[in-house]
């Protein structure tokens, strides 16, 4: 049965030490759980970004939740490099494993199929495989000309985080057609969900909801967090707060003005 | 007949479409308000030629992006071969196009951390037609050597690879792109511009076509559909660009 709870609650839930996969800024990215995990003090974590890494990570980085990372890539986009993890990484203090998007779907593709590993075409020659050494490269073994292939371990996630527009009573999770959040919850052990709002009714009695949802059965708890994906957008419903967001890329700049953001608006409480 | 004003973005686009003539599917990625505008202003010619069956999907916010199958479906589609053309940039691009998204310095302990390498170790080898797009052209960006490579710009024959790198486009100048000489090839140079100007700013040894010209600029026709029709379109993907560059 999914649990529903609220935002600490959820927070709990992420035991420090985990490995959590993070829906990306521009996919439903759960702000509001971002800042719970850091006011919990949360500790310890390996970030999986799924599979670029925004202000949500860069947040937990410099709130030094983070103690490993594996990203195809980690930036602000408009608002330019993510400060804090440029930082980390420059300093010598985060520990990141490089990867490429595809290598990241892939990957997570490999656990929901409930297979050791996925062979992925490409990537040969890239410093990626040369800086891994849990890929492998083999020669198509199957025998059938198909060359070389790079072979990637599946990744198993503890815990998946996202926000949605709205559950239904029974715990089903809308998507639409964000389906790497579905990838991403069926590869993980658990899915925590923050979502706007909770309808009463059952998405899966509607074939018109039914196949844009995560099944409540992949969904270990949601809690109800307005406006959750701010201060990015929750597309069809809200857009970005992009001064904001520019606002927090100047700020973080340094450890101070970061430290300053954090007290401004994370560690004071949600709506303060 | 006097040449009408159009602005550098402008110029880029247009060489960009030309670049992009006979594809049937442009894939565009994040942050790409220029190539986005090229894929749709080929499409619109391919359009008043009669075609209208040229495909454009930018991977940037729901507008004028077809996919459903969540961020896998991108690649899938690319590893298909269901998508002909691509841009790619880099911080760091040296002169057997390999690219370098990640950073300068012996990783992993850098000295310049960049964003990553997104989806390009794979992209660069399955997309047939890879354009690059370089819009600083300097020996910091257009360098001997990456010290990174994100993305090879050639393979060994053993390894599957139907894509690669056709051409660069940067601030100054086209090149178009030898996978077997593995050598870039100066094409054309922007107004303005001398094939000097191009060796002094550019890190690595290039090839100097022949019949090197300067660069085809928009004439007024052009200039009218980009503003016209083009910039309204690339204004679900990219408000912000639109009015600057089009308004």
């Amino acid at each position: 049965m999914t649990a529903f709870e609220d935002l600490d609650g959820l927070a709990r839930r992420v035991n420090d030490g985990m490995l959590v996969a993070l829906a990306p800024d521009y996919s439903w990215v759960p702000m509001a759980l971002v800042r719970a995990l850091i006011r919990r003090k949360a500790g310890d974590l390996s970030l999986l970004t799924v599979p670029i890494g925004g202000m949500s990570a860069d947040m937990l980085i410099g709130a030094g939740v983070v103690s490993k990372l594996e990203a195809a890539a980690v930036t602000l986009g408009e608002a330019g490099l993510a400060p804090r993890f440029t930082d980390a990484v420059e300093s010598g203090t985060l520990s990141v494993r490089d990867s490429t998007c595809p290598a990241i779907h892939t990957a997570l593709q490999a656990s929901e199929k409930g297979v050791p590993f996925m062979p992925l075409g490409g990537l040969i020659g890239s410093d990626l495989v040369k800086n891994r050494d849990d890929w492998k490269v083999v020669d198509d073994p199957l025998g059938r000309g198909g060359g070389p292939v790079v072979l990637l371990p599946a990744i198993k996630p503890d815990v998946a985080l996202f926000h949605s527009p709205r559950a239904d009573r029974n715990g089903n999770v809308w998507i639409g057609r964000r389906r790497e959040l579905m990838t991403m919850a069926h590869a993980s052990a658990m899915a925590l969900v923050t979502v706007e709002e909770i309808e009463d009714r059952d998405f899966l009695d509607d074939e018109d909801t039914a196949a844009g949802v995560l099944p409540a059965m992949y969904v270990t708890a949601i809690a109800c967090a307005s406006k959750g994906a701010w201060p990015q957008a929750l597309s069809g419903h809200y857009e970005r707060d992009m001064e904001h967001i520019r606002a927090y890329a100047k700020q973080a700049r340094t450890a101070d003005g970061f430290q300053a953001y954090l007290d401004a608006h994370v560690l004071a409480g949600e709506g303060a | 007949m006097s040449v009408p004003t159009y602005r550098p973005e402008e110029l880029l686009i247009n060489i960009f479409a030309g670049l992009l003539d006979g594809v049937g599917h442009v894939a565009v990625g994040a942050l790409s308000p220029i190539p986005g505008c090229a894929a749709l202003l080929m499409q619109e010619l391919a359009r008043q030629k009669g075609n209208d069956d040229v495909q454009v999907s930018i991977i940037h916010g729901d507008a004028n992006n077809p996919f459903t199958d969540g961020g896998r479906e991108l690649f899938d589609c690319a590893g298909q071969g269901r998508i002909g053309a691509f841009f790619l940039g880099g911080a760091e691009i040296d002169g057997e196009a390999n690219i370098n998204l990640l950073g300068v310095g012996p990783y992993p302990d850098l000295d310049k951390r960049f964003p990553g390498s997104f989806g390009s170790a794979f992209v660069y080898f399955v997309i047939p037609k890879i354009i690059l797009f370089a819009p600083e052209h300097s020996k910091r960006v257009l360098v001997d050597k990456v010290e990174f490579i994100s993305a090879p710009g050639t393979s060994p024959p053993e390894v599957h690879r139907p894509g690669g790198p056709k051409a660069l486009v940067t601030g100054k100048c086209q090149m178009s792109f030898d996978a077997t000489a593995k050598r870039f090839t100066l094409v054309s140079t922007h107004p303005g511009v001398s094939v000097e100007d191009i060796r002094d700013n550019t890190g690595f040894d290039f090839d100097v076509a022949d019949d090197v010209a300067e660069t085809p600029v928009p004439d007024a026709e052009r200039l009218q559909l980009l503003r016209g029709v083009i910039g309204p379109k690339i204004a679900k993907t990219y408000p912000d660009f639109a009015a600057r560059i089009f308004d």
